[in-house]
Parts: structure tokens; sequence; C-alpha cells
């Protein structure tokens, strides 16, 4: 055999395009757009060289004069999406969150924000979901580098159906939006025809003893805990927090009159995140609740495999029932 | 070139008179902010004019789908379009006796959601090519046929941005999009070629695949007529980009020669004099 003839068995990127296809979660990003042209909405997507990371490269087959290729440019998608929207046609762009978060802060303020454009932002692999990839794309500072943004609303789905939901609700939503999803192989929680209401948290449980006050990835482990925690006769309530801003702080607060713990479960810094925003609520308030805040401690993540980054920051199952029992006792 | 692009001379003295007014008017409404960018405006007067009064396609809606888009990548000259809006009914006049002052829409930069007739907001240096871009990019896809004019400061060359959107509206073929660079050389800290050097300009946007025009800015006729000849150019499969040959200051003597006068203010007495000088000069 030549050389020219060989060829390998293993696998290389265009290989790895299936394998992103088992982020069934992200399949339900392209779920909701697609579902939005079919029932007659004037949207387009874009994508900064990410198609099939985040799936939209589905939405692009489907529908190829409505999705837009920009490129490695991230700034300059986000700047575009907002001259597409003054055009009279609602644009959803997305990238990893990391860059979505961070190297395009100042796009999203300017152009999106302040503009007052409804500009659909979607920054996936958020949090440390990316895993070995190291820090340039762990997005542990997103939620708190888009809630100081005046105006941008920020959904945080916890799996898949719950972001196709989010995407087909935000056709009616007037204003910018930014959804910080996972990589797409969070467990289902929902049902993606189930409605999604912007502001409005989710209560899966209530609990005298302690509340967890989840968003994104944990909340399902958090489901888990209680439930198992519930059967043991102790009392802790699991909330939904998938819109971060603006905060339900009715639910934050009916959740601290109830319980002696609010415990907050992120995949993002503690500072400025989901935590840092109930602790406002609860201060503002006077709460006599005790507030806990769980996630990444004002550091870099290390590098690791997913899982094994979750269990080693217990924002998994067990990681988190043991954070719960220290707590309660 | 050919030449039945060209302006007639009564257009021209219209076009030159327009011109004149955005110069007057810039001095006038910065004698109430006590500080502004007279020479990024003095610079662009041609362009302004040229735009406003002859080239694009408006409507007496500041909101029609098809009209012609114009963007200022250096928002700091805004205070030059704000008279032209005024006068074209976009906004009312009297609202210019209030430029900068507390609850007033009109500020240093344009604000599309205050300001009736600005197509975007700008201020931060480098996102206007891109937002233009995206105006090209669905306008297209609608079947419309407007054209959209970004205006850019060469100091802005040195934005990243810039050449992000440069390369994609060349992949993305957009040739309703139009660049216009008013090249006029200075920028705060001095001039563009010691701040941050940004020559060869020409062979850059060639390079990115647009086609490129370099114009003398401040010839009314030429770059009417150039700008006329680019709208019209149906056949054209590229971006294009016009690099004004421009005087920072342009019209007023020692602004066009001291690189100082980027911000400024000129008391009453000399605010008195520049009008004198511009009132009887022919650009």
């Amino acid at each position: 055999m030549s050389i020219a003839n060989l060829r390998p068995n293993s696998p290389n990127s265009w290989h790895y395009r299936e394998l992103n296809m088992k982020n069934p979660g992200l399949d339900h990003l392209s779920n909701g757009l697609i579902s939005l042209v079919e029932a007659g909405r004037d949207i387009v997507a874009g994508s900064a060289d990410l198609q099939y990371s985040n799936g939209l490269n589905r939405f692009a087959a489907r529908f190829p004069d409505r999705y837009f290729s920009f490129g490695i440019s991230e700034q300059n998608m986000v700047s575009a999406a907002a001259g597409i929207a003054t055009t009279g046609t609602m644009p959803y762009v997305a990238t990893f969150a990391s860059f979505l978060g961070l190297l395009t802060c100042e796009q999203i303020r300017m152009d999106v924000a302040y503009c007052a454009l409804p500009v659909r932002l979607i920054g996936h692999h958020t949090g440390i979901s990316m895993g070995f990839y190291g820090t340039s794309h762990h997005a542990t500072e997103d939620i708190g580098t888009m809630r100081s943004i005046a105006d941008l609303t920020i959904v945080s789905p916890s799996d898949g159906p719950q972001l196709e939901a989010a995407i087909r609700a935000s056709a009616d939503h007037d204003r910018p939006i930014y959804f910080r999803t996972g990589r797409g192989r969070e467990p289902d929680i929902y049902d993606p025809k189930a409605d999604f209401v912007f502001g409005k948290a989710i209560e899966h449980a209530q609990g005298e003893e302690l509340t967890i006050i989840a968003c994104g990835l944990p909340v399902h482990p958090s489901i888990q805990v209680a439930r198992k925690l519930n059967a043991e006769g102790r009392s802790v309530g699991v909330i939904d927090m998938a819109t971060v801003k603006p905060l339900d702080r009715d639910a934050v607060l009916a959740a601290a009159a109830r319980s002696k713990f609010i415990l907050t479960i992120e995949e993002h810094n503690i500072l400025g995140g989901l935590g840092a925003a109930v602790a406002e609520v609860l201060a503002e308030e006077g709460s006599p609740a005790r507030l806990v805040r769980h996630g990444i401690r004002d550091e870099y993540a290390l590098i690791a495999p997913p899982t094994h980054l979750y269990a080693h920051y217990r924002l998994d199952q067990a990681g988190i029932e043991t954070v719960v029992r220290e707590i309660i006792r | 070139m050919r030449n039945d692009f060209h302006p007639t001379e009564a257009e021209v003295a219209r076009l030159r008179d327009r011109a004149q007014f955005v110069r007057l008017e810039t001095i006038r409404l910065i004698e109430i902010a006590k500080v502004g960018h007279y020479t990024s405006v003095f610079s662009a007067a041609e362009i302004f004019a040229a735009l406003y009064y002859d080239v694009m396609r408006l409507s007496p809606d500041p909101k029609w789908p098809d009209r012609d888009r114009f963007l200022m990548g250096k928002g700091h000259a805004a205070v030059g379009l704000f008279p032209i809006l005024a006068e074209l009914g976009y906004i009312p006049t009297q609202i210019l006796n209030g430029y900068t002052r507390l609850g007033n829409p009109l500020g240093d930069h344009p604000d599309m959601r205050k300001v009736p007739g600005v197509d975007f907001s700008s201020g931060s240096i480098g996102h206007a090519l891109s937002n233009g871009l995206g105006m090209a990019l669905n306008g297209r896809r609608q079947g419309r046929d407007f054209t959209t004019f970004v205006m850019l400061g060469d100091g802005e060359m040195q934005e990243g941005q810039v050449w992000e959107a440069a390369i994609g509206a060349a992949h993305h073929k957009l040739s309703r999009l139009v660049a216009i660079v008013d090249r006029n050389g200075y920028q705060l800290d001095g001039a563009v070629d010691d701040v941050m050097g940004i020559e060869p300009l020409d062979e850059k946007w060639r390079a990115f695949g647009w086609e490129v025009h370099v114009v003398d800015g401040h010839d009314i006729s030429e770059l009417t007529a150039l700008l006329r000849r680019v709208k019209a150019d149906t056949a054209r499969e590229k971006p294009c980009c016009i690099i004004a040959r421009t005087l920072k200051g342009k019209g007023v003597s020692y602004m066009e020669t001291e690189p100082g006068w980027h911000l400024g203010y000129l008391d009453p007495s000399d605010a008195e004099a520049a009008r004198q000088e511009i009132l009887s000069k022919v650009i």
C-alpha cells in the first residue's frame, strides 16, 4: 500500500461533529429556532465558527438564507447582530459563553443593551463544562459581567428542553437577552413544550431546613439531593432560578421566610453571580435566613474532564449532597 | 472615470453652502457645550453635505425601511450631523439650542434611541462597520436595495474590529456597504502616522477584498460624483471603501496647521473670527 492510500481509523475534528451530536441538550437550540421560523417569525441565526458545537448547523441546513457565518470574529458578530436587529429581524447569535460574556462584553453593552435592540445572545458551554480546555474556555464570570449591564435579561436554562422553551418564548420578549447554557449533556428535567416565563422562578420542592436556589447545570442534581434527603425525613427545597435577571425576588423572599438556610449553587464564581444576586435581596430585605453560596470560590478552575471537575468542585449530586449535609447537619 | 455623475454648477454651489452650514452650526453648538470636536466635523463637512443633501435616499419618515443608512464610527463628529437632522425635519430645530445640556437628547455622540434620524448609536470607536455590515447583510436577505454608508475615522483603522468587519463584508460580498474613511491625519495624541501608522491604507482595504477609491474629501464635485457612481454601481460584487483625503480642521486656518485641535473651545471672539473666515472662503 502506498502512503497516499493510508487512511487512519482515528477520529478527526469533522468526526467530532458526530460526537457533538451527542450533546442533545444543544439540539434544542436549533429546534427552538426552527419552530420559530415555521411559526412565521422573522428571525436569523449566526455563529462564530462553532455551528457544529452549538448545533446551529441543523438550523443552517434547514434555512440556509437565515444563517450567517461570522468566522472567528465574535465582536463583529455581536455588533452585526445589533445592525440586523435595526432592520426588523430578530437575530440569535451563539458562541462559547467565555467569549460572549467577556470578549464581547462592550459590544453587548453599547450596541445591544444600550440601544435596546432585541438581540438574542446564546453563550453555550458555560461554566467549567469545557473541562481540560482550560480557563480561556471556562465561563465563571459571565453572569457577573452580564448582570451589571442595564436592561439585559439573563436566562440560564438548566436543560435542553428549557432552553428550547425559552428560545420560543424569546420571540415575544422585546428586551435584549443573554442565554447562558451548558454544553448540552445535562439530564432533562423539563418538557420542551412547557411555557417559559421570563423572570419567574420554578419551585421544585419546599423545605424548612434549607432551600437550594440554583441555575443551570446544578439544578438537576439539586433536585435529586432534595428528593433523597426529604425521603429521609429532612426538609429541603429547590428553586430553579432560570431567569437570573430580572431576579424573582418574591421567590427568594418566600424561600427565605420558610427556610433556615438558603444555599445558592451555580457553575460560576460565587462573586458576582446568582449567589451575589440572592445575597443582595436577602440583605436589602433584612431576611433572617442564613445564606451560603456554593460555586467556584473566586479562583480559576483546575483542568480535568468535566465530570471530574464537577466532582472536585462538589457541583455533582454527591458533592451537593455533602454541602447540604454540612449545613443542616 | 465617467463624467456623467458630476453635479451641476448649481448643485455644487448648494452642496458647498450646506457644508458651510455644517461648519457654522458646529461652531454655534460647541459654544453652548463649551468644548467639542470642531476639527473632526470640519474634515468631514463635505462628506456630510454630499451624503445628506445629494446621495442618500431619504424619506420624511426616519424609520422608512428602504432608506439609505449612515453610521459614524467617528461618533464624536455628531455635532455636525445634528443640524442636518434638524434641517431635514427629523428633530425640532430648537433642540439644537440645548445641545449637551441636562435632559437634551443631543450629546457629543449620536444616540439612535434619543435622536430620530440617527441610524445607529456610536461612541466606542470600531463598532460601526460591523453594525453596518449587519444592516447590509440582512437588508440584502430582505430583498431591499438600500445602501449603508459608514464613515470611519482614520485613527479608527487601529481598531481590530474594523478589520473583522472588513473580512466579513468581503466574504459576504456586501456590495451595498460603503465605508468612507475620513483620512484627516490626526487623532487625539497627534498625527496618526506617529501614534500608530496605518499606511498603505488603500492597499490594506484592497487586500481585504474591497473596491477602493481615493478622493479629495473637500472637492465637493469629485466627492459627490464618486459617491453617486459607487451607489449606482449595481455590478460591483464587493464592498466599497472610499478614502477621503481631508484636512483636520478644514476651513479655519490655525486648526488646519495646529495638531492640538482634536478637542477645543473657541471663546466668543475666536468663534466669531472663525465664522468670518469660513464665510469668506470657497471650499
